[in-house]
């Protein structure tokens, strides 16, 4: 085992990695650069999530009054794949503008990710959940533009469906909405996703996407089957975020493991791990009781 | 004069110039930003062709930190 293997989520085990698209990613955890105190903090999170790509968020600059750092200065574009993202948006047209605005600058920085976009479009401003009818027809225009597209979406299976069908490249549902640090409300509906996205193409990826709280909700993410959790809050927001960067690699890793392992029946009843036969003791209640 | 409107801000300048001169009146890497007029991105390698001109609406973006 090489001292490179211990460096991310999939290259610690014989699996595949991540395959979006064109897109080849070493780890299965996306991490968002937003919301951190400073970007010194943000930097060394990001390293130590595992993740080798990151989202970024397409903004004015601010002209006149500059007294801030560019983020670029505090990403190595040679590790990150950026995956530039449409948030703030409320309409396709808007969000069409910003997908194409993040490629013109990802172009000029030669960096991978200027061929997808991850796809964010709101439909209410205090739950953040999204315009499914926006997202649908932004989709579809992006991706006819040769956009990759990264759909986040609500966990509705049928809204899942109709993004895949409008040509996502990775459709992307929420465990609960964005940065409310809920874990996956609705293990269900995501369970139903991923059957009817991956039915007769199994290897279609479908990225689990917002309202991650904690390390558990990442590994239940991935022992439900999703192929890889795009989180930013419940790092750069924990009390010690380099820490939690740590812990949800880890947690990755063992959500993944757990999933390929494949996880034992859930039973009413008690099944003894050690042997029935040659026990000293005697039983109140009976042999089968 | 004209004037333009510059990421929502109005702003008179003293005549038409290239989107490439009027980056050249920030204090930003060019490479870190990307240039829409009138709702249209401007691809960098027309920055010193494209005219910014009398009504226009210009955005100029950078990236930042988000999820």
């Amino acid at each position: 085992m090489s001292i490179a293997s211990t460096s991310n989520a999939s290259a610690e085990t014989d699996d595949a990695p991540l395959v979006v698209g064109s897109h080849t990613l070493a780890s299965r955890l996306i991490v968002g650069t937003g919301r951190y105190d400073t970007m010194e903090q943000m930097r060394d999170s990001l390293d130590a999530s595992g993740s080798d790509c990151v989202t970024v968020a397409v903004r004015r600059e601010r002209l006149y009054d500059r007294g801030g750092k560019n983020i670029l200065d505090f990403i190595d574009l040679d590790r990150y794949t950026l995956l530039p993202n449409t948030a703030g948006c409320y309409t396709a047209a808007d969000a069409i503008r910003a997908a194409k605005l993040g490629r013109e600058i990802l172009k000029t920085l030669g960096n991978p990710g200027a061929d997808w976009v991850k796809l964010e479009v709101l439909g209410d401003s205090k739950t953040l959940l999204p315009d499914p009818a926006e997202t649908v027809a932004a989709c579809r225009e992006l991706a006819a533009d040769g956009f990759q597209v990264l759909c986040y979406t609500s966990d509705c299976p049928v809204t899942a469906r109709r993004l895949k069908e409008a040509g996502a490249a990775s459709v992307m549902p929420a465990g609960s909405p964005i940065g409310s640090g809920q874990g996956l409300l609705n293990p269900n509906n995501l369970r139903i996703i991923l059957e009817y996205l991956k039915e007769d193409d199994p290897d279609y990826p479908v990225i689990i996407d917002a309202g991650v709280g904690t390390a558990s909700d990442v590994s239940q993410a991935f022992e439900l089957g999703g192929d890889a959790v795009l989180l930013n809050t419940a790092i750069a927001h924990a009390r010690d975020p380099v820490l939690m960067a740590k812990a949800m690699k880890h947690a990755a890793i063992a959500g993944r493991h757990a999933y390929r392992a494949g996880r034992i029946p859930k039973r009413l009843y008690g099944t003894a791990s050690s042997p029935a036969e040659g026990v000293i003791s005697t039983r109140p209640y009976g042999s089968n009781a | 004069m004209i004037s333009i409107t510059v990421n929502g801000r109005r702003v008179e300048i003293d005549s038409e110039m290239s989107v490439e001169q009027l980056l050249d009146t920030v204090d930003v890497p060019p490479n870190y930003l990307a240039v829409e007029i009138n709702a249209d991105v401007v691809p960098r390698e027309t920055y010193a062709d494209t005219i910014v001109r009398d009504g226009d609406d210009v955005e100029v973006v950078t990236l930042v930190g988000g999820g």
